[in-house]
């Protein structure tokens, strides 16, 4: 098994099906390729319609979290490797539009969109889905206590909230970052590191991702820690998720969501989603075809269940459950793009000394 | 008589022999031109295939990095090496790296010992299961500990229960003694195959011969085991150093925002900050630090490392006699399974507890005064096993786990095959000369994609193959190669101090009695270091089947592997997703410790062990 | 004084020793021969503590040595592999076990070099081990086991993996350095002609139990079994049945004739199967018709002081060990043998399987 000669039967392997790119024949249908972060999902039999109806075959690459896809994008510029890019949010969108990858493409499903999601006037950039941070509670833990439940958030300040939240690095986790910029965009430039440093003499928990947060240090979970950064939408989904019929045992009967997220004004920051074309594709016809679609009713409609984000476009219908539930904010705290692609690092560097040194 | 002594000690062929012709030398030392030619055939495929697929990339994305700098090349140099903070990253860096490699050598040392030297009732399960933490993506080793250690864990009830405490008393996540406990779970297994399957071929006489000169046990082990266990030793402690140094996953998850290794500010800055040249040097100083390293190594295991009478197993293996043996066995065995075996298990049982839905209130007060929700406690449940089969949304990216565990399977195959193809002539070259100037030129360099960071090379990787030369994005076939560009190095680092210890006399027989050099190696070296080869196939498998850096990276998305799939669990909200996440880890954990069970079993080179 | 008594020992189905006991005295050198898997060297393990008998018990001067390890026994064991340390040079191998004897460190480098001359290593103080010769290392393992002066050196088949002519030119060696520094010493071997030459004493072992002790002249000239007599080369071993038994003989039936054999006692049975032993140094050669047996000359081959001569006697093949100055007849040529019952012959009561 270990002859010299069966060295070299792996390397040929390998350099053969180097050599060989992908052929494409003019009969065969076309490859469009979508370059998307990893949250990336949709139903099957929803693309399944979108290439039979294009003939074409969908390839998705997804390509790490956000900020990774866009770098690679950025990155392979002379030479891309995907038509579309699918993922950058608003906090990377100066960044994506200050590189230049993108074309302008004036899709018609703009139509549909309330302008307050159109953050690229020229179109290079085309919102496609939102998701609210805020910070999240548990009912039951407050109930139980006898506990105001936080209302906003400066009450997080207040002492008999000590030790009660956690909330995910800026510096590594999404939510993270967005639940940061809320409170610059809500206190400001000058004030918000005095909120955070309220936050770190009240024994706010920082922790690297959602994950750990949610699923660990959440009281829901089985945590000590009551409030989270998380999406207006999770109180929703916990409802959504405990109804799922499960072998044998019954459905619990819950009334509304267990839990509830702080949606006054100004209290989340919204991060929207973008897709656009990619500068140099060979695929404009079928990409713009793509934006079309992302941005119909059918895939925002889809969305919500896959990716847990949800439509800009004001056609598609919610299910029942959200109609009934889900209560987004009617304010965000805002900061402009530009504004976080020139003071991200500083911001960001400004947190860790406030809070974790 | 003369006093030879001078010319004395390794020009042996020069200083007066008594009694017959001169012994064994340590080098078989060819002719010179042959001898380098045949050293460079033996490196020639690793070498095109760090080419190919690390410095390319590598040179690619340093490159493109430094081509986005604001004034000339050596600002960002300046920069990060006057910069405070990188440098404090740095110390940390190498602070935690060294801690966790001492802790896990003095962990895995006695384990290694017992191991080599005595065999046992479960032994095979034993090291089996050690072996599974180091197929674990981060992401789960993270939940496996907070079930065991973490404040509603089954550690801190348990006490809390015993002496009545209303906190719990172990305060584990986000500190130090996490990351280090993390590593020890993960690396010890290194130490315990590298080291006691080392050990197990020593000749236990030597020891012998110490007592009866007057050596204590305590003696014997520092003056006769350990220098002769050096070259196993070293070898391992580099690798499970570099792993600790590069570390990323365990310091985000376990370690908490409090702590930044290099690797976890090379991503960072990449991804957060997008400041690619402070990035690219960043990964140059690990890069560098890394590369020293591995050639203060070699340097040092060129002089440590002896033929030894190395013997097969089932002269060397005995069986635990006294109490007091049986005592510190089972002793050192349940430490070693309290350290790495009940996460696991912890995991596990997870997996099968259905996740509460209600809050779980502080200790000492009952449930009742509830509204709203009934309270479910946890119960045993299958459910989300069953789950993962059950596309409940119709997600295109829906796998199987069956699909993704033959995924798996496959790439870990393939993984292997490339590895042992690539490793053992680089360490039959390595083990044929220690002065040539190939040997030490390679030896340092194939270590390099272990202390490469991933973010940078997966980069690398994007840049370089998304067109000609080397077009192979989407190709199946790169991710077993970025598995094999961290499974090869531990391979060549398993099999070359075997294959060093080996007597060249023995060689040298073969060779007179007409065997040509491939058959001395297949006849002599493999059966000899046969373990080895099957302890560095264990490890290719298990580091392919674990890994999840570049696999996400390079992977397309109908192929998954598990770790891919469990990552995408993870990546969704839910109680479903989460249980069904760590159902795949427990399946994962299943897979890994059979896979190693059965390779444990397979004979090398058709002679099995001797 | 070591005193080993009624040692058993098993291995899982096998029994390696059953029921050792000897004594061996200060100053003497005792050679245990025996074949292959006799229990040798387990004996040697257990009487240096690398091993625990099952029964029995070793003592030294009277005070019982069981539950004392190995390294507090005082005692020194050289390998048959030599199992020199590779990591250590002649000289630290060679002052290994007086550095564990905490022997002041001025001191060490003098009796170094007092092993080592005796050893006939002079100046090989910082060779190192893994260049030296077969002989060499041999004799470092020789020096490493003598310099600490132990009270009883026990060297298991050292001489095993040297060629013919090294081995018997060391032996001599060998009995020359023990004699010199009067070492205490037990000596396993499988080879008779080394145990002749070394031995005070000889023990001779078979699957674990002791066939025969006693000096080399006592052990051939009146081998105790069978299966010593075979171990220690005798081949003239002859089948035969008792006819007659008298007090003090034994008239035995074989294939090359009735003979007469004197007993020093006799509890054997008429009809009895035995095996007659005829010595091939008892036997003369005559050329007339005054022998007890006569037979055909086969083969003479010349040695030196001794022609070793191979008569055939009514089909049986005898070999005989004749001074070289006797007359022989021509090879194939009738021969005829003379002795003396009382020297050249030896009952068995046993026949071989």
């Amino acid at each position: 098994m270990c002859s010299r000669k069966y060295v070299w039967l792996p390397l040929i392997i390998f350099l053969l099906s180097a050599c060989a790119a992908p052929a494409q024949t003019s009969s065969a249908p076309r490859t469009l390729t979508v370059m998307t972060h990893d949250s990336f999902a949709v139903s099957e039999p929803v693309i399944r319609a979108f290439e039979q109806a294009n003939n074409v075959k969908v390839t998705i690459l997804p390509s790490g979290d956000a900020g990774t896809a866009l770098n690679k994008a950025i990155l392979a510029k002379n030479n891309p490797i995907a038509d579309v890019l699918y993922g950058v949010d608003n906090t990377f969108l100066s960044r994506a539009l200050n590189e230049d990858i993108y074309q302008a493409y004036a899709s018609p499903g703009l139509a549909n969109i309330p302008n307050t999601f159109k953050l690229d006037p020229q179109n290079r950039a085309l919102p496609v889905d939102y998701g609210d941070v805020c910070l999240n509670y548990d009912k039951a833990y407050f109930s139980s206590k006898n506990l105001a439940a936080p209302q906003s958030l400066e009450d997080l300040l207040k002492p008999e909230y000590k030790s009660l939240t956690v909330v995910e690095n800026p510096a590594t986790s999404s939510p993270g970052l967005a639940f940061l910029l809320a409170t610059i965009g809500h206190f400001g430039e000058d004030k918000y590191l005095d909120y955070w440093r309220g936050l770190r003499t009240n024994d706010v928990r920082v922790v690297n991702d959602w994950n750990t947060a949610y699923y660990t240090e959440y009281t829901r979970a089985g945590g000590t820690r009551p409030i989270v950064v998380s999406y207006s939408s999770s109180p929703v989904f916990e409802l959504i998720e405990a109804e799922q019929p499960k072998d044998g045992t019954p459905a619990p009967q819950l009334s509304e969501p267990p839990t509830a997220a702080v949606v006054s004004d100004g209290s989340c920051f919204r991060q929207i989603e973008f897709v656009g074309i990619l500068k140099g594709t060979k695929n404009q016809d079928l990409a713009q075809k793509w934006i079309d679609f992302m941005l119909s009713p059918t895939f925002q409609e889809d969305m919500p269940l896959q990716m847990y984000v949800f439509p800009v476009n004001s056609g598609a219908k919610l299910n029942d459950t959200f109609t009934k539930y889900l209560i987004n904010p009617q304010i965000t705290a805002g900061v402009d793009p530009q504004a976080i692609a020139d003071n991200r690092e500083a911001w960001i560097q400004a947190w860790t000394e406030a809070v974790l040194r | 008589m003369t006093a030879g002594n001078a010319a004395g000690n390794r020009a042996g062929h020069n200083a007066r022999q008594i009694d017959g012709p001169p012994g064994d030398q340590i080098a078989v030392r060819r002719s010179g031109r042959r001898g380098s030619w045949i050293l460079l055939t033996l490196w020639l495929a690793p070498l095109i295939f760090l080419g190919a697929f690390y410095f390319y990339p590598l040179a690619g994305i340093l490159s493109a990095s430094f081509a986005r700098r604001e004034g000339n090349l050596l600002s960002p140099f300046l920069a990060a090496l006057t910069s405070t903070s990188v440098r404090s990253i740095f110390a940390f860096t190498v602070y935690q790296a060294v801690l966790s490699t001492l802790l896990t050598l003095l962990i895995g040392l006695p384990g290694a010992y017992l191991i080599a030297r005595y065999d046992f009732p479960g032994k095979a399960l034993l090291r089996a299961l050690t072996g599974v933490p180091f197929v674990l993506p981060t992401l789960v080793v993270g939940a496996a500990f907070t079930a065991l250690l973490g404040p509603a864990g089954w550690i801190n009830q348990a006490l809390m229960r015993l002496f009545h405490l209303s906190q719990p008393p172990i305060d584990f996540m986000y500190t130090l003694a996490a990351i280090l406990l993390a590593h020890i779970f993960y690396n010890t297994t290194i130490v315990l195959r590298m080291v006691g399957d080392f050990w197990s071929h020593l000749d236990p006489r030597l020891g012998q011969a110490a007592e009866m000169l007057g050596a204590t046990p305590m003696q014997v082990l520092r003056k006769v085991t350990l220098p002769l266990l050096a070259p196993a030793v070293a070898a391992a402690a580099l690798l499970v150093f570099i792993f600790d140094f590069t570390s990323f996953g365990v310091i985000l998850v376990l370690g908490g925002p409090r702590f930044a290794t290099l690797e976890v500010e090379i991503y960072n800055q990449t991804v957060s900050l997008f400041n690619l040249p402070l990035a690219a040097v960043l990964a140059l100083i690990q890069l560098f630090f890394t590369l020293l390293l591995t050639i203060v190594y070699t340097r040092l295991a060129a002089r440590v490392t002896r033929p030894l009478s190395l013997r097969p197993q089932r002269f060397t293996l005995r069986r635990l006699t006294t109490i007091r043996q049986r005592l510190l066995a089972a002793a050192y065995i349940g430490l070693l399974v309290l350290l790495l075996v009940a996460p696991l298990i912890a995991l596990a049982a997870r997996s099968v507890t259905r996740v509460e839905s209600s809050t779980r209130l502080p200790p000492g007060q009952s449930d009742q005064g509830i509204t709203g929700a009934t309270a479910q406690r946890g119960g045993f449940t299958l459910d989300y096993y069953r789950e993962l089969n059950i596309n409940r949304r119709q997600s295109l990216f829906f796998t199987p786990p069956a699909t993704a565990i033959g995924i798996s399977l496959l790439y870990a195959s393939a993984t292997v095959l490339m590895s042992l193809a690539l490793g053992i002539p680089a360490a039959w070259a390595l083990a044929r000369s220690e002065t040539s100037w190939a040997n030490r030129a390679m030896d340092p360099l194939l270590m390099l994609p272990l202390g490469t960071s991933a973010v940078t090379l997966g980069l690398g990787f994007i840049i370089t193959l998304s067109h000609p030369p080397l077009n192979m994005i989407g190709s199946p076939w790169l991710v077993p190669l970025a598995h094999t560009l961290v499974a090869f190095p531990f391979v060549v680092r398993s099999l070359t101090p075997a294959l060093r210890s080996i007597r060249p006399r023995l060689r040298q027989a073969a060779a007179v009695l007409g065997a040509n050099p491939l058959r001395v190696f297949r006849s002599i070296d493999l059966p000899l270091a046969g373990r080895a080869v099957l302890v560095a196939a264990t490890f290719a498998f298990t580091i392919s089947l674990g890994e999840f850096g570049a696999t996400a990276v390079l992977a397309r998305p109908e192929y998954p592997t598990v770790p891919v799939a469990i990552y995408r669990l993870l990546g969704q909200p839910g109680a479903l997703n989460y249980g069904q996440a760590l159902a795949l880890s427990t399946i994962l954990m299943a897979v890994a410790m059979t896979s190693m069970l059965v390779i444990e079993r397979m004979r090398i080179a058709d002679v099995g062990e001797f | 004084m070591l005193n080993v008594s009624d040692i058993f020992k098993s291995f899982e189905q096998k029994q390696a020793l059953a029921g050792v006991s000897f004594e061996v005295h200060a100053g003497e050198i005792l050679a245990v021969l025996g074949p292959s898997g006799c229990g040798k060297s387990t004996l040697l393990s257990i009487i240096a503590g690398l091993e625990e008998a099952d029964h029995g018990e070793v003592a030294w001067d009277g005070v019982s040595l069981s539950g004392i390890p190995p390294y507090r026994r005082g005692f020194g064991l050289m390998f048959q592999d030599f199992a020199l340390f590779p990591h250590l040079n002649v000289f630290d191998n060679v002052a290994f076990g007086l550095r564990m004897q905490h022997l002041p460190i001025e001191e060490i480098p003098a009796q170094v070099r007092e092993a080592l001359e005796l050893a006939g290593l002079p100046g090989f103080e910082l060779r190192d081990v893994n260049t030296l010769s077969g002989g060499e290392q041999q004799r470092v393992a020789l020096a490493r086991a003598l310099a600490p002066r132990p009270r009883l050196l026990m060297l298991d088949e050292p001489l095993g993996a040297l060629d013919r002519n090294l081995r018997e030119r060391l032996v001599l060696d060998l009995r020359d350095i023990l004699r010199r520094s009067r070492q205490t010493a037990i000596y396993v071997t499988h080879d008779q002609e080394e145990a002749f030459t070394l031995a005070d004493r000889l023990v001779v072992m078979n699957a674990g139990k002791i066939e025969q002790i006693g000096t080399p002249e006592q052990i051939y000239g009146r081998p105790a079994s069978l299966f010593a007599a075979r171990f220690l080369g005798f081949t003239n071993l002859i089948p035969g049945r008792a006819l007659s038994i008298q007090p003090a003989a034994a008239v035995v039936e074989t294939a090359i004739g009735r003979l007469y054999v004197p007993l020093s006692e006799n509890s054997l049975q008429p009809g009895q199967a035995v095996t007659v032993l005829l010595r091939p140094d008892g036997v003369q050669p005559g050329n007339d018709n005054s022998g007890q047996l006569q037979g055909t000359l086969t083969e003479a081959v010349f040695r030196g002081n001794i022609t070793r001569a191979t008569v055939l006697i009514q089909g049986v093949s005898l070999v005989f060990d004749f001074h070289s100055h006797w007359v022989l007849p021509a090879i194939g040529q009738a021969i005829h043998l003379s002795f003396d019952p009382a020297q050249a012959l030896q009952l068995f009561n046993e026949i071989s399987p």
